[in-house]
């Protein structure tokens, strides 16, 4: 898919002992490279990235500048990181069921959850999978 | 009997802004062509504003600005790789596939065990939660019917984007509602001499003597004829090419394993493509190149995977077309499948003549003249005799695209921000 740049990120492999298991197509190569989006992306067409913008929380597992690894295949389910569609606007939060309601939580312990009724202009975009943080 | 489904993205451009820009949900949205000359997409609200197809943007200037229209420049690179997301995410949904558009595909969903209808209902919701784009799918006995199916599917709102015409109960008071003009294969002249006649839909064109039809239409027109009454006539990969997208594929004769090979291949269906786009003194703004193993063999391990690329400037260049989908190839193949297709498309096609037009930059006439003659060395002396040195010559000319969106999904500077909130 169209995850530039077209060069893949290329690792030597250390050679080690695989368990036994189902053989992978890709087997005879296996001694080639380790590309990240292998690690990363399970879903190709589905995975999109976005990134973290926003003022800096302390505690927060997200901060600005993030790339965020985005997987709409996933079903979105409770305790998920999630983006959300929200007021017209793409925003990153916790999604939480409580029994049969709804609540985005966001990143700042500070904020109050979002409580999503009918009535709210809500869509969950995707689902978060990795989140890539410069060290 | 067969089951062709024709899924078809709903005003696809239009749906590729709208996915990351949710805030535009609501408001009318156009897309021009390149070098913003004229509407090319519009969203169903622009439609119902009176925004015409190919209306120049120079006339519709005022109007789009009183609506509120959000108006976006061609963005070729986002539209190519999305429609590359949607055909990837089909491809494993359907034992046979064929990529009709930018944004169109038949399936051939022959011998399903389960309803067609509902599984064409999972489909639309799979693309939709996957890619954000929605689509329509019409269903029928044959690849006419399907398309009509879509075409009603896309226009009737109670029927939430699906239509089955596979049965025929109930078929004609659906191609009663159908204008002839609508129905795939009629062209604007048949049209208009079918009304002459009388002939409005594409009920009472299937109840007109087949003689009648043969004899006016040829057997082009009675295929449709045909195929409209249910008798399959044009099978999958032989249909009329689609306007604006041209596609050029083919199974290989036995299942094939190395790039090598699968790029020798492709570059034939590239060059082909660019063949075909210089015939019609067109240009080509993306590229997509797709690959599938055999989707029939469930023993094997299975791969259906497209990619697209963006073509800026606009190109109708030979080894240009080769050498951007030889890229976008290498970006997909894995090794370690038995492949079974691949195949090339040029989409965002427009006429050579339009797309050098520009009120504020100068066609490079040079640049053109030099394109000619290594077309006509290389026609005369075989592909490849002369050809660019690898980065040195450029175009100098570019395109006007003063509102031109970000590219979401295929430059990292241009990846959607979320906010942390």
């Amino acid at each position: 898919m169209g995850f530039e740049p077209g060069n893949p990120l290329e690792l030597p492999l250390l050679l080690s002992l695989v368990p036994a298991g189902f053989p992978s197509p890709a087997e005879d190569y296996i001694d080639q490279h380790l590309d990240l989006n292998d690690h990363l992306v399970s879903h190709p067409a589905a995975t999109f990235f976005v990134r973290a913008s926003g003022v800096s929380m302390s505690g927060a597992d997200i901060e600005p500048g993030d790339i965020l690894i985005v997987d709409r295949a996933l079903e979105p389910t409770s305790g998920r990181i999630v983006i959300a569609a929200l007021d017209g606007e793409l925003t990153v939060k916790r999604l939480r069921h409580h029994s049969s309601r709804v609540f985005l939580e966001p990143a700042n312990p500070a904020f109050k959850p979002i409580e999503i009724t009918p009535e709210t202009d809500f869509e969950i975009w995707g689902v978060v999978t990795y989140i890539i943080h410069k060290a | 009997m067969p089951t062709f489904a024709l899924v078809d993205c709903n005003n696809f451009y239009c749906s590729c802004e709208r996915v990351f820009a949710p805030q535009l949900a609501k408001r009318p949205v156009v897309v021009l062509t390149n070098n913003d000359g004229c509407i090319i997409a519009r969203s169903p609200e622009a439609k119902a504003l009176g925004f015409k197809m190919a209306e120049p943007e120079f006339q519709a200037r005022a109007r789009l600005k009183r609506h509120n229209v959000a108006v976006f420049s061609s963005n070729y690179a986002l539209y190519g790789d999305m429609s590359a997301r949607v055909m990837s995410t089909l491809a494993p949904l359907t034992p046979r596939m064929e990529v009709y558009s930018i944004d169109e595909a038949f399936l051939d969903l022959a011998g399903m065990q389960e309803d067609v209808r509902i599984y064409c209902v999972r489909i639309r919701e799979i693309v939709r939660q996957r890619t954000g784009i929605p689509v329509s799918i019409g269903i029928g006995p044959t690849k006419t019917l399907a398309k009509a199916a879509n075409k009603l599917a896309k226009k009737n709102p109670s029927f939430e984007g699906v239509l089955d015409l596979t049965q025929e109960a109930g078929r004609e008071q659906h191609l009663a509602k159908l204008e002839v003009g609508d129905v795939w294969g009629i062209g604007h002249r048949h049209a208009k001499r079918l009304q002459a006649r009388g002939v409005s839909t594409a009920l009472e064109f299937i109840r007109m003597p087949r003689e009648w039809v043969l004899k006016k239409m040829t057997v082009v027109g009675l295929h449709t004829w045909l195929e409209l009454n249910g008798i399959p006539c044009i099978s999958l990969e032989r249909a009329t090419p689609p306007k604006k997208s041209i596609i050029s594929s083919r199974s290989f004769g036995r299942p094939i394993t190395t790039l090598e090979e699968i790029e020798e291949a492709m570059s034939r269906h590239a060059s082909r493509a660019a063949e075909k786009l210089r015939g019609e003194g067109g240009q080509a703004s993306a590229i997509q190149v797709f690959i599938e193993t055999n989707t029939f063999n469930e023993n094997q391990p299975q791969y259906c995977q497209a990619a697209s690329m963006a073509l800026v400037p606009p190109t109708s260049h030979a080894s240009e077309i080769v050498r951007r989908g030889r890229e976008t190839l290498t970006r997909i193949f894995r090794p370690g499948f038995r492949y079974k297709k691949v195949g090339v498309m040029l989409s965002g096609i427009e006429s050579e003549a339009t797309a050098q037009l520009s009120l504020l930059r100068e066609p490079d006439e040079r640049g053109k003249r030099l394109m000619d003659v290594l077309d006509r060395v290389n026609a005369k002396w075989g592909s490849g005799t002369l050809s660019l040195a690898a980065s040195g010559i450029k175009r100098p000319w570019s395109m006007r695209q003063d509102y031109r969106s970000p590219r979401y999904t295929t430059v990292w500077d241009e990846i959607p921000d979320v906010r942390i909130g």
